[in-house]
């Protein structure tokens, strides 16, 4: 017996009950699917997050507060180490460094009248804009006098101006961080967010204003460095080390209270975690894919048990142990092969109606499609073929004797 | 040569850990063309011998050769390529695949046997038992002797040597019998070796030779007609 005369029996034992057929492919459909989708969730993380270093700004160098690990030990205390004082050095004394910008953040209530909203408050200094590529769509960025004095002014991400406000025009209105009165200057473009990470969730507010009027706090947690060229990228690294280490005076065999990381580290460090994550998901995904699986085998020990008599009657006709083998194997395929194909269609538009509803960046890669389902063509060979063994086993007379 | 030769053949199986012995040394020779009635009351080993004949069963000792192989010692798929080849296969119950028309049905030996042009020859097998118009019916749209005319058709289709029948007009009415009987009469007369299995003496009367069968033995083998009308032969 040839293949293609198996699956059109394949193809009618399915069509003859075509509820049940369905039933035996969801479990199929739906760990093809999610595998797809979930899949495409963890690429678009990563594919987001690359954007987003990148729009960083180019040539940028990241000092952290705190010590890298040494040993698998870190240091227990909160790092406090950075202030402004040190961007200031870094801006005069480094050369190759066109622009710094110390950060400050942490989590705060914001109010507008009777919104509220749990969010990031960043204070950073006036050359963010510039030197994290960052820019108001309303309003204007605040200025190095409103550093100095410091001044009760706040920029809106896309997301919490939305939350807040709605439609309306956030700029010019009042709105309290930490029950303090602020004046809204402007709302930040929007960068978009991941399934981990949304970019337009945070207020800017002066660097100055942030440590001294809201936190009470006189460090920053990471300056950023922007050098003119790339070639510039390792001599500043050292430069910026070297200045660190001799304003914190630490001695040659102390270890460094601060980590300088360059976009490219970071950049390797969050696709790392997207990557896991990815995995993860599409992991978790594969199991359900599985269980369909031992869904597919199920129902096809049913269907052995029920077609007792059929498998009698081609035995009695000439069918060989391997064509009736062949026959069952090439059912379960068909099974786990269609429920995989609509299984691709769902992962594909439940990846776009995650984008459109939920706003999450996702990437559909051919690879996982692929994988997926090779992954299901194989759940149909390795679960349909015991079910398969035993209807070849079936002793004709017996089977045709079944009722 | 005989088409059909058993020699010696015992069958023992278990039912539930009780041995049973269904054959006790059945020797039996069959020539090509012949028409043959197996009779005897349930549980003689009639139909153990009909499976054996068959290709379904093999005996626990003895030798069976047929058409010159011995059966005895083939592996699955020779004893697949048997059936399909020298043995066409009649039922009780007609054994039709449900749902599937009495075409695809008659073609199904020849999937198995690898034959080409398989439309056409089912079509054809169909017309030799009168049912060409109802060759895409469903079984469950036949009557039980349009459905044995089919599965004749598909016992027919691959020009086995040999027709095994096990009880072909069991499940139909009187006049339905009789034209079932005539059509394998008229098989037989072509030079088909037909063999059936029957409880019933008027069946059994088609035939040209009877072979009664009581408890695993066979107790009389002769023309038909000669022993259907000795007394003290009682059916059943």
């Amino acid at each position: 017996m040839n293949l293609s005369a198996s699956v059109r029996i394949a193809m009618r034992a399915m069509a003859s009950n075509p509820l049940r057929s369905l039933l035996t492919m969801l479990g199929v459909i739906i760990g093809v699917g999610s595998v797809i989708a979930m899949i495409a969730i963890g690429q678009g993380a990563r594919q987001a997050t690359t954007q987003q270093v990148q729009a960083l700004g180019s040539n940028l160098l990241t000092i952290f507060a705190g010590t890298p690990q040494v040993a698998g030990v870190a240091r227990a205390e909160p790092a406090q180490s950075l202030t402004l004082e040190d961007a200031d050095a870094i801006r005069q004394e480094v050369p190759g460094v066109i622009g710094v910008s110390a950060e400050f953040q942490r989590q705060a209530q914001v109010v507008y009248r009777g919104e509220n909203t749990y969010t990031r408050i960043v204070g950073v200094t006036p050359e963010y804009e510039t030197v994290r590529n960052f820019k108001p769509v309303r309003g204007e960025f605040f200025t190095e006098r409103d550093m100095r004095s410091r001044a009760r002014v706040a920029l809106l991400g896309a997301t919490v101006a939305n939350r807040l406000f709605g439609d309306a025009d956030p700029v010019g209105q009042q709105i309290k961080i930490r029950g303090a009165t602020f004046t809204v200057i402007g709302v930040m473009e929007e960068k978009g967010a991941t399934a981990f990470f949304d970019r337009d969730d945070l207020v800017l507010v002066p660097l100055t204003t942030a440590q001294r009027r809201l936190f009470g706090v006189r460090h920053v947690n990471s300056i950023q460095v922007q050098v003119a060229s790339e070639d510039q990228m390792t001599a500043a690294q050292d430069a910026v080390t070297e200045l660190m280490r001799t304003r914190h005076r630490l001695g040659p065999n102390q270890e460094n209270d601060f980590t300088v990381r360059s976009q490219a580290d970071i950049l390797q460090t969050l696709t790392g975690v997207a990557q896991t994550m990815t995995v993860l998901l599409g992991g978790i995904a594969a199991v359900s894919l599985v269980v369909g699986g031992i869904g597919i085998m199920n129902i096809m020990l049913v269907s052995v048990t029920e077609r007792t008599r059929e498998i009698g009657i081609r035995k009695a006709v000439g069918a060989r142990r391997r064509d009736i083998l062949l026959q069952f194997l090439v059912e379960s395929v068909a099974l786990s092969v269609t429920g995989g194909v609509i299984g691709i269609a769902i992962g594909v538009l439940g990846s776009r109606l995650i984008t459109q509803f939920a706003g999450w960046a996702t990437l559909l890669s051919p690879q996982a499609i692929v994988l997926a389902f090779a992954f299901a063509l194989a759940v149909g060979v390795f679960f349909g073929l015991y079910p398969a063994q035993r209807a070849a086993k079936l002793d004709p007379i017996e089977a045709l004797r079944h009722e | 040569m005989a088409l059909i030769a058993m020699r010696d053949v015992e069958k023992t199986y278990y039912l539930d850990g009780v041995e049973v012995q269904a054959l006790r040394g059945v020797s039996l020779e069959i020539d090509p063309g012949e028409f043959v009635a197996i009779m005897g009351p349930s549980g003689s080993g009639k139909s153990t011998c009909m499976n054996i004949m068959g290709c379904l069963d093999r005996p626990t000792r003895g030798t069976y050769t047929l058409n010159g192989t011995d059966v005895s010692t083939l592996d699955d798929v020779a004893l697949a390529g048997l059936r399909n080849r020298q043995i066409g296969f009649v039922f009780q119950s007609f054994n039709l695949l449900p749902r599937t028309p009495a075409i695809e049905n008659v073609e199904l030996p020849m999937i198995y046997g690898g034959v080409s042009d398989r439309r056409a020859k089912a079509l054809a097998a169909l017309d030799a038992v009168g049912l060409r118009d109802r060759a895409w019916h469903m079984p469950t749209q036949l009557s039980g002797g349009e459905q044995q005319r089919v599965a004749i058709a598909r016992a027919l289709v691959m020009s086995p040597p040999i027709i095994l029948a096990d009880e072909p007009t069991g499940n139909l009415d009187s006049t339905t019998a009789g034209e079932i009987m005539g059509l394998l009469g008229q098989l037989s007369r072509r030079g088909i070796t037909i063999i059936i299995v029957t409880h019933e003496p008027d069946i059994a009367a088609h035939a040209r030779r009877l072979v009664l069968f009581r408890d695993g033995r066979i107790i009389k083998d002769g023309p038909t007609r000669t022993i259907l009308t000795a007394p003290a032969v009682a059916p059943r």
